[in-house]
């Protein structure tokens, strides 16, 4: 069916592309595989086989055991704070109410910062000086006679990982939000219509017929959202800068990486956050792909 | 009945008035701490509206970032470009041209799209030094390659969409590949176009990490040289507020201006353009 001279072009065209990915990102995850079983530590490269050493040693090290807190802390609140406020956000632009484009427009233009933006913004914002040089966000709270709401932010012990994390809610539920409207805009009204005359009230109609409908939208929220959590980085460099009780793997990485040169340490994390990121997205991408072909 | 239900629907302004107020707060504080005069400024009061308009943090912002304004732009527009043209010939392989095997790499590079960088960082940042593609350079042909994934998955489903009978009424014409996507298709994906250009201009702008371990300080890009100034004891918190708004306008005006787009490309980075 088709001529010879363009199915070569077409493989000529684009191998160049497919020989770019294999290299950078399937050449050097295994490079990186190699690097994590391997002693190097020091500026020069040292391959001296050292099998799963640097893993075991991770998996032994408190700061690895912070780091791991850090993002479970990180996902909940990001996830949950997301979901939720984007879903809720999504239902009051669906009532066709005026205004609507103006408020969508307004949740959603903080996906086009940057966090490092976003970071440096929010550091201000969550001061955690107490007294005569309370500012930011708990001096608001002390105008609006709201005092019970102050508090050390990203400085409060343990918890400070929820912090960011409500940062990272301000930057992405907008994101939610508009996937969830997608979501929402492709319910056919008839079935809402059908069961108005069933006599289901409006909420109902939202716990019966829309929610169920909605969840491979929140699917796929859930993933997008979690696999981000996995990789944060930027915004809690730009807000806190590299601090033990706010670490996380990705910070480690960089810091024993590029600070220490413990190569073979960096790469362990590299590939450990490459497997679970691994373990959410494939099985994502085999599903999308199973229902596009179906469709 | 109608007034009621219109009157029960508009109380619904409460709660989308008080979010517009949470999402416009870190804006707010932005700009009227950026119009402010140095004798103004203070942490105490920075809720305050400034008592007249002074240019003072932006002059001294742009003076401090004008540099990596700089070395941003000149990075980020060859790698939207490049990442951009690259995608569209792909999705258009991938999508109308299939070879024997096409179907069975695509997910490959999909995959591509979601890896944490922090898995290749150290191989990117050895093959770099060793080729002797540094500095800017270097980060830009991140971008690009790193890029091709989701430029391609846009184009693909783009493409994959469009009737088959265009491509083989060209075909019956006598036209050859270069011919039909040359005369057929590139004209029509501009909006495609303009969902790719923005995604990508947005991700090179933004990003941190790439620059972060592929650039040194003469060629820092904006988001790396914001962060050290952020850093920085000397630096006062309103030069770095009106800093952010700088590094911050070029995409805001670009999400302004081309918003519609804008969330076109944030549906496909989810698998669901």
């Amino acid at each position: 069916m088709f001529r010879d001279k363009d199915r070569y072009l077409s493989v000529l065209l684009i191998s160049p592309s497919i020989l770019a990915v294999l290299i950078f990102i399937y050449g050097f995850i295994s490079w990186s595989v190699r690097v994590s079983l391997s002693k190097w530590k020091g500026l020069n490269p040292d391959y001296t086989w050292n099998a799963l050493n640097n893993y075991i040693e991770l998996f032994k090290d408190p700061r690895f055991h912070v780091d791991v807190r850090n993002t479970l802390i990180f996902t909940g609140v990001f996830v949950v704070g997301s979901i939720v406020v984007g879903f809720l956000l999504a239902v009051m632009l669906d009532q066709g109410l005026k205004g609507e484009g103006f408020f969508r427009s307004l949740f959603l233009f903080p996906m086009a910062i940057s966090y490092i933006v976003t970071g440096v913004v929010w550091r201000w914002l969550m001061n955690p000086a107490e007294g005569t040089r309370t500012s930011g966000l708990n001096l608001l709270f002390s105008y609006l006679h709201l005092d019970f709401l102050q508090n050390a932010w990203h400085t409060t012990p343990y918890w400070g990982m929820a912090a960011i994390a409500l940062a990272a809610v301000w930057q992405m539920s907008g994101y939610t939000m508009a996937l969830y409207l997608a979501g929402l805009r492709s319910i056919p009204a008839e079935l809402r219509e059908a069961a108005q005359i069933d006599g289901a009230n409006e909420l109902e109609i939202y716990r019966h017929i829309i929610l169920p409908l909605l969840s491979p939208v929140t699917l796929s929220a859930l993933i997008i959202l979690g696999h981000m959590s996995l990789k944060v980085f930027d915004l809690i460099i730009a807000i806190a800068g590299k601090q033990y009780p706010l670490d996380v793997p990705a910070i480690y990485m960089w810091q024993t990486t590029f600070d220490g040169h413990f190569y073979g340490r960096g790469a362990a994390i590299g590939i450990l956050l490459l497997i679970s990121v691994a373990l959410l997205i494939i099985p994502y991408i085999r599903y999308t792909l199973k229902t596009e072909v179906q469709q | 009945m109608i007034a009621k239900f219109r009157l029960g629907k508009n109380w619904l302004y409460i709660p989308l008035v008080f979010m517009a107020v949470f999402y416009l707060i870190p804006m707010y504080v932005m700009l009227v701490t950026g119009f402010k005069s140095f004798a103004e400024v203070d942490l105490k009061t920075m809720w305050n509206l400034p008592s007249g308009i002074a240019f003072d943090n932006y002059v001294e912002a742009f003076a401090k970032l004008a540099p990596s304004l700089g070395n941003s732009f000149a990075m980020v527009i060859p790698a939207t470009l490049l990442s951009s043209a690259l995608g569209s010939l792909n999705g258009f392989i991938l999508a109308k041209w299939k070879f024997r095997g096409a179907d069975f790499i695509f997910p490959f590079i999909l995959f591509g799209m979601f890896i944490p960088y922090q898995s290749i960082l150290i191989p990117l940042v050895q093959f770099m030094h060793a080729v002797g593609i540094t500095g800017l350079p270097g980060l830009a042909l991140a971008h690009i390659i790193y890029g091709i994934p989701i430029t391609t998955l846009t184009f693909r489903n783009y493409y994959a969409g469009l009737p088959q009978e265009l491509l083989e009424a060209a075909k019956i014409d006598g036209a050859d590949m270069l011919g039909i996507y040359r005369h057929i298709l590139l004209p029509i994906s501009i909006p495609s176009f303009v969902v790719v250009l923005i995604w990508q201009f947005t991700s090179a702008w933004n990003d941190f990490l790439f620059a972060v371990v592929l650039t040194g300080n003469t060629q820092w890009p904006i988001t790396v040289a914001l962060n050290n100034m952020a850093g920085s004891q000397i630096i006062a918190w309103n030069v770095q507020m009106a800093g952010s708004l700088l590094a911050a306008l070029p995409t805001l005006l670009v999400y302004v201006f081309l918003g519609r787009y804008f969330l076109r490309g944030l549906l496909a980075g989810s698998l669901k353009g």
